[in-house]
Order: C-alpha cells, then structure tokens, then sequence
C-alpha cells in the first residue's frame, strides 16, 4: 500500500494556508474574509493531523488541539457574524475598506 | 528658697493654658488669675532677692538644670539660673507686669476678649522670665522667640485694626531678621564649645583667648552675632524701625514691651553674654556706637512726632541706645542700672499717656491740652516721669545716665569722646522732647473737645507706685554706696563707674538747658515753633519723617523682591511652564502625530503588518 508521503500534506495545508491569507488580506467582503481565516485554520488543523500521524501516533496532543480549534473556531465564527452584522446595520454595508472610523 | 525659683517662669506660664483653655468664659476669674499669679511671682522674686542678699557675694550664683534633648557631643537644658543679674531683671519683670496687668483691669474693661488679652499676657511674662533665667544660650533663644510671638500677639491684638495687624506683622519680621544673626551666633558658639552653657563657655572663652586657642577677632564675630539678635529685639539702629509701630497695641502692652519684657531682652541678652563682647574691643567698639548713634537718631526724630505714644517709643529707642552705649563702654552696671531705672520711669511714662488717652480717646498731642487740671494724679506722676527721663536731680534717670556719662568717658573704645558728645547732646534733646510733650498735654490752653477725666483708682494706684520708684530708683547708686553696682557686679566687671561731681553737674545743666528751651517754645511763646520748622524746613521734614528709613526699607525691599520675583517669574513661565511642562506635552503631541499615520483604521492592514511582522520575525530566527 502505498501511502502519501508528509510533504504532501505539508503542501496542501501550506496552499491552503496561503489562500486563506490572501482571502484575509485582500477580500473586501466581510464574509469572504471570516472564509479565509476559517481556511487558515483548518490549513493548521492539517498540519497537527499529519504530524501527529507521521511522528507520533500514540501521543493524541495534535489530534486534541484540532478538537479545540475546531471549537473555538465555531465559536469565534459565532461571534464574528455577530460583529459582521451589526457592523452591517451600522455602516450599511459589509465592504471591509469602508469600515475605517478608526482611523488617526 | 532656690529651688522653687523654677516657678517664676512656670507659674505664669501655667496662668496662660489656665486662661486659654478654661477659663476663657469669665473676665474676671482670668484676670484673677493672671494678676495673682504675677503677685505670687513678684513676690517669689523678692524672696530670691532677699535670700542673696544674705548671701556672700562670692556664691550668689546658682544654676539648676534639666537635660531637654541629648545629641553627643551636645546637650540642650533648660534650667534656671539664678546670681544677682538675673534677680535684678526678674525683680523688673514681674514688678513692671503686676503693674500693667493690674491697670490693663481699668484700660481694657470693656474690651469683650479681656480673657485672651490676659492669658497673652502671662505668655508675654513667662516668655521674658523663661529667658532671663535661662542657664544656655538655646534656652535663651526659646525664651526669645517666645517673647516675639507673644509681641506678636499682643501688638496686633485689635487684629481688626489693620495698622495693628500690620504692625504686629512688620515687629515679627523685622525681630527675625535680627534673629538670624543670633541663631547663626548660638550654633556657631555649639559648634566652637560643643557647649552651649552661658558660664561654661564665658569660661571657655576667657581660657581660650589668654592661651591663643581662639583668636580675639574669632570671638568678636560670635559676639557680634548675637548681637545681630539685640539688635533686633531691642530696636536698634538699622532694625529699630518695628518698635514705634508696635504702639497700635493697647497701651499696657506697649508699657510692658518699652519697660520690661521685650526690648530689655537684648539689653539683658549682652549683659548675660558679657565677656564674649569684653574679650575684644572690635565687638565692644561696634556695640557702643551701634548704641550712641541709636541714641541721638532716636532722640532727634522725637523732636518732630505729634503721636504721643509715638514720642515715647522714639525716646524708648534713643534709652535703649544709651544702654547699648553703656555695655559697649564697658559699663556693664551703667547698662544695667539705666535698664532698670528706664523700666520704672518708661512704664510710667506709657501707662500715664495711657491714662491720658483713655480721657480723651486721642493719640494726637495737638488735641491734648491743659490736662493737669481734670488729671492731676496722671499729670503730675506723668510729669515725675518726664523729670527723671530727662535726668534731672534727683530723680532716677539722672543718676543711671550719670553712670553711663562716666562710663563712656572712661571708656578705651576709640573716639569714646565724640560719643560722650553724641550722649550728652541726646541728654539735651530728650529734655527738649519730652517737655515739648508735658507743656503741649498738660498745660497750655485745652484743646480737646470732650472734658477729659482722671483714670479710676485701679489705674492711678500703678502711676503713683511707678511714680515713687521713678523718684527714688536712683538713690540704689548713691554715691559711696552704691548698693545696685555692688550688687549687680559679678567677675570681672571692666569699669568700676564712680560718681563724677563735675559731670554731673554738667548733665543735670544740660537737661534743665533742654527742659527751659523747650519751655520758651511750648510754654511761654517765646519762640515760635512753627517759625522754627519753617526756618529749618528740610532738616524739619527729615526729622518728621523718621528719616525715610520706612521709606528706604519699603524701596529695598520692593526693589530686591519684584527683581527676585521677576527673575522666578521668568524661571516659572519660560523654563518650569514653557520648557518642561509644555515640552513634555508638545513632545507627546508630535510624536503622536507621527504614529497616527500607523493608524488606517482598515483591518486589513493591520493584519498585513501582522504578516509582515511574523515574517520578519520568523526571517530572524532561522538566520
């Protein structure tokens, strides 16, 4: 049986990584930017999985912190649509270039 | 009998917590208390006076001490010391307060806080007695600055008044500055001695001279020091210009501060600290001129004054000059014995104008007039007075200015005869002065619009008791006798005054010349005075305005302080407000205004410098 070497997840969480940094940096929407950072996340989740599996996989800290990413990722999703929509009812719109009333 | 001299200072001082903190509610008790506790402590005096009477006069010294603080080397007392001097000045005290308390019943009895004026008085006493027994040169400095709060007190009394606050305000001030010299004299005599007591380092002092260990000159500076602190505190010349103020006090007080419990302080102060001054003559020198040129200052500027109280503290001044005129010729019981025979005769003086204004509720002379007829207690005690200030025969000035005459005529400070001249002439002006006040109060047509009546008994019976000392102080030095020399002398006394009959002779001649000229101006007409002033006018305006020496310290010192002021206001606004505080703030300010351009408020880029910054970080972990 032929297995997938590491680097190849290493790969893919790294592409995906880098478009949900991109999708962060650069999206105006506010929801395409919630997208990327929840794409980050789960790039990282990735990561612990297979390290956990090509190093050591009886030690189950990688797979526990994905079980905490996860929730605490429902849990910031939750709290950032929130934000998104009152900023939405604020501002009339949910184009992050807009929001800037915190500008010096 | 020694051991309970500590009461004389403790009692009265007692009478003043007494007074402030229970009493306050009943004028009658704390006058009560006040004046009984006086009677209890003149008598005390005259017990310790008799008790050295019958004493040798080899061991009529005795000192008690309690330690009050302990810092090696040094170590503060109090205590009580007791030798002829100091019996002397507490038989002055405590006779001179009894009689102003007791006629201050009669002067302020309808004055609604009699309470407090009474318990400032037992303050008054018990500062001036702490002081006249003090053992040590802090101790003494206590007592001194007690007797300059309670002035403080008193003086400006009718705090209401605004001439009395200012007036109580301008003797504090001024007494301090005296009292800087004297503060700078008792710590450099405890940094010399390690010592501050007055009979151990005298003896020091003494030693340390003959064997070469501290030059003359070296003890000159400390002597001249203290004297800084006399100056002050017996208004001498630059600093006499507090007392003729401190007369918007109630007249009482101005009594007890001419005759007894003030202005003798520095007097007292020299003659205590004497041979500190007689170890070298550049002190004594600087004392006596200090003293003559005080005399005559005083005396010429009292020609001109129209206040009546006025007149006499000006003559208060020229008495303490004669004093000061005395100790620095080497007189030291010339210096004394004027001390003594000056509080009878000025408390007199004080308390009968006093008197006078109580009748006629003026301070003005030129509203006084004939008083003799409806006051004849006042005037006539009034006029003993005057006689024995003006040292006519024989009444008590004549023969204590005497001595002070022989004093400075036998004396070795150079030109001791130009001050001889400077005494005599003062002699003659005082005559002059005090007359001019006597003939325009008490005879010569009555000019005052109300009728003026005798003072009640409460107020003449201290008159005439002064009135009789007034007359017969004198007679102590009876020449041959000589009782109050032989008693007051202790140690090396540099002059023995003896009694010249020549000089006397003239001086008595000189003070009936002052008296009859002045009753050609003021009495008989003969000569115009207004003809005089006119005849004389720029000396006349120097003299009427005291020599401008106010106006002169009011420039200095508006001078001195507006450039010191402006020079702190420039400080504050340019450097303090304008470098530093406003700085700090511009400085926030510009460097906030950099980093704000940091600020877009995009969130986006904020998460780009995030990146940025991972990266950077990341780059310098691995290389």
């Amino acid at each position: 049986m032929s297995t997938v070497p590491l680097a190849h997840f290493l790969y893919f969480a790294l592409a995906l990584f880098s478009i949900g940094l991109f999708g962060v940096l650069a999206r105006k929407n506010a929801i395409s930017v919630l997208l990327g950072v929840e794409m980050m996340l789960n790039a990282v989740n990735i990561n612990y999985l297979a390290f956990a599996k090509y190093w050591n996989w009886n030690s189950l800290t990688g797979p526990v912190f994905v079980i905490f990413i996860i929730a605490v990722g429902a849990a910031e999703v939750a709290v950032a649509l929130a934000i998104v929509i009152s900023v939405y009812r604020q501002f009339k719109s949910a184009n992050v270039d807009e929001v800037h009333a915190l500008k010096g | 009998m020694i051991q309970y001299s500590w009461l004389i200072p403790a009692l009265p001082a007692l009478a003043f917590v007494l007074i402030a903190l229970l009493t306050k509610r009943s004028k009658g008790l704390s006058a009560s208390i006040s004046i009984g506790v006086m009677a209890v402590c003149l008598a005390l005096s005259v017990c310790l006076f008799l008790h050295l009477l019958a004493l040798d006069p080899a061991g009529r010294v005795f000192a008690m001490n309690w330690t009050w603080l302990s810092v090696p080397p040094w170590q503060a007392n109090m205590g009580v010391l007791i030798d002829p001097l100091s019996v002397n000045m507490l038989l002055v005290v405590t006779l001179v307060s009894l009689l102003v308390q007791v006629y201050s019943l009669g002067y302020l009895q309808d004055d609604e806080r009699l309470s407090t004026y009474y318990s400032y008085l037992s303050l008054f006493t018990a500062s001036m007695l702490l002081l006249v027994v003090s053992t040590n040169f802090l101790q003494i400095f206590v007592g001194w600055e007690l007797v300059g709060v309670s002035s403080y007190l008193l003086v400006g009394f009718w705090y209401f008044k605004p001439e009395a606050a200012e007036a109580a305000k301008k003797a504090f001030v001024v007494n301090r500055i005296g009292d800087v010299g004297f503060l700078m004299g008792v710590a450099a005599i405890g940094m010399t001695f390690n010592n501050f007591d007055f009979t151990q380092v005298e003896a020091l002092v003494t030693q340390g001279v003959a064997h070469g260990t501290y030059t003359s000159g070296f003890v000159s500076i400390l002597a001249l020091l203290l004297f800084c602190g006399a100056v002050g505190k017996s208004a001498q010349f630059p600093l006499h210009v507090w007392l003729p103020d401190a007369m918007e006090g109630p007249t009482p007080v101005s009594a007890l501060i001419h005759a007894a419990t003030m202005v003798a302080a520095g007097v007292y102060m020299v003659a205590r600290t004497f041979p500190l001054f007689s170890a070298d003559l550049h002190a004594m020198t600087v004392v006596a001129y200090v003293g003559g040129f005080t005399a005559l200052f005083a005396a010429s500027i009292a020609l001109t004054q129209d206040d009546i109280k006025r007149i006499l503290a000006y003559s208060t001044l020229s008495q303490l000059g004669y004093m000061m005129l005395a100790l620095g010729a080497g007189g030291y019981t010339a210096g004394m014995f004027h001390l003594t025979t000056h509080a009878c005769f000025k408390a007199l003086l004080f308390l009968g104008a006093g008197s006078v204004i109580h009748a006629v509720h003026s301070n003005d002379i030129w509203k006084m007039g004939a008083l003799m007829k409806p006051m004849r207690v006042t005037g006539v005690t009034f006029l003993i007075a005057a006689l024995a200030i003006s040292g006519v025969p024989p009444l008590a000035g004549f023969w204590s200015k005497d001595e002070i005459f022989a004093a400075v005529r036998d004396s070795s400070v150079p030109g001791h005869q130009w001050l001889l001249a400077a005494a005599v002439f003062t002699a003659f002006l005082t005559a002059f002065y005090m007359f001019r006040l006597f003939f325009v109060v008490f005879l010569g047509e009555a000019r005052s619009p109300q009728a003026a009546h005798e003072s009640p008994k409460v107020m003449t019976v201290p008159l005439l008791i002064l009135a009789v000392l007034s007359i017969s102080a004198g007679w102590l030095n009876w020449p041959g006798w000589d009782a109050f020399s032989r008693f007051v002398y202790e140690g090396p006394a540099p002059h023995p005054e003896s009694f010249d009959g020549v000089l006397a002779l003239f001086s008595s001649l000189v003070a009936l010349a002052g008296l009859t000229l002045s009753g050609l101006f003021y009495y008989w007409k003969v000569f115009s005075a207004q003809k005089a002033a006119d005849r004389f006018h720029p000396l006349y305006l120097l003299l009427k305005n005291k020599y401008y020496v106010d106006e002169f310290y009011g420039w200095l010192v508006r001078k001195f302080t507006w450039g010191l002021a402006s020079l702190f206001d420039w400080l504050d606004r340019q450097v303090i407000d304008g470098g530093l505080v406003d700085g700090l703030g511009r400085l926030t300010q510009d460097l906030g205004g950099l980093l704000r351009f940091t600020q877009t408020g995009s969130v986006q880029n904020y998460a780009l410098v995030i990146l940025a910054a991972v990266a950077v970080i990341y780059l310098c972990v691995s290389f």
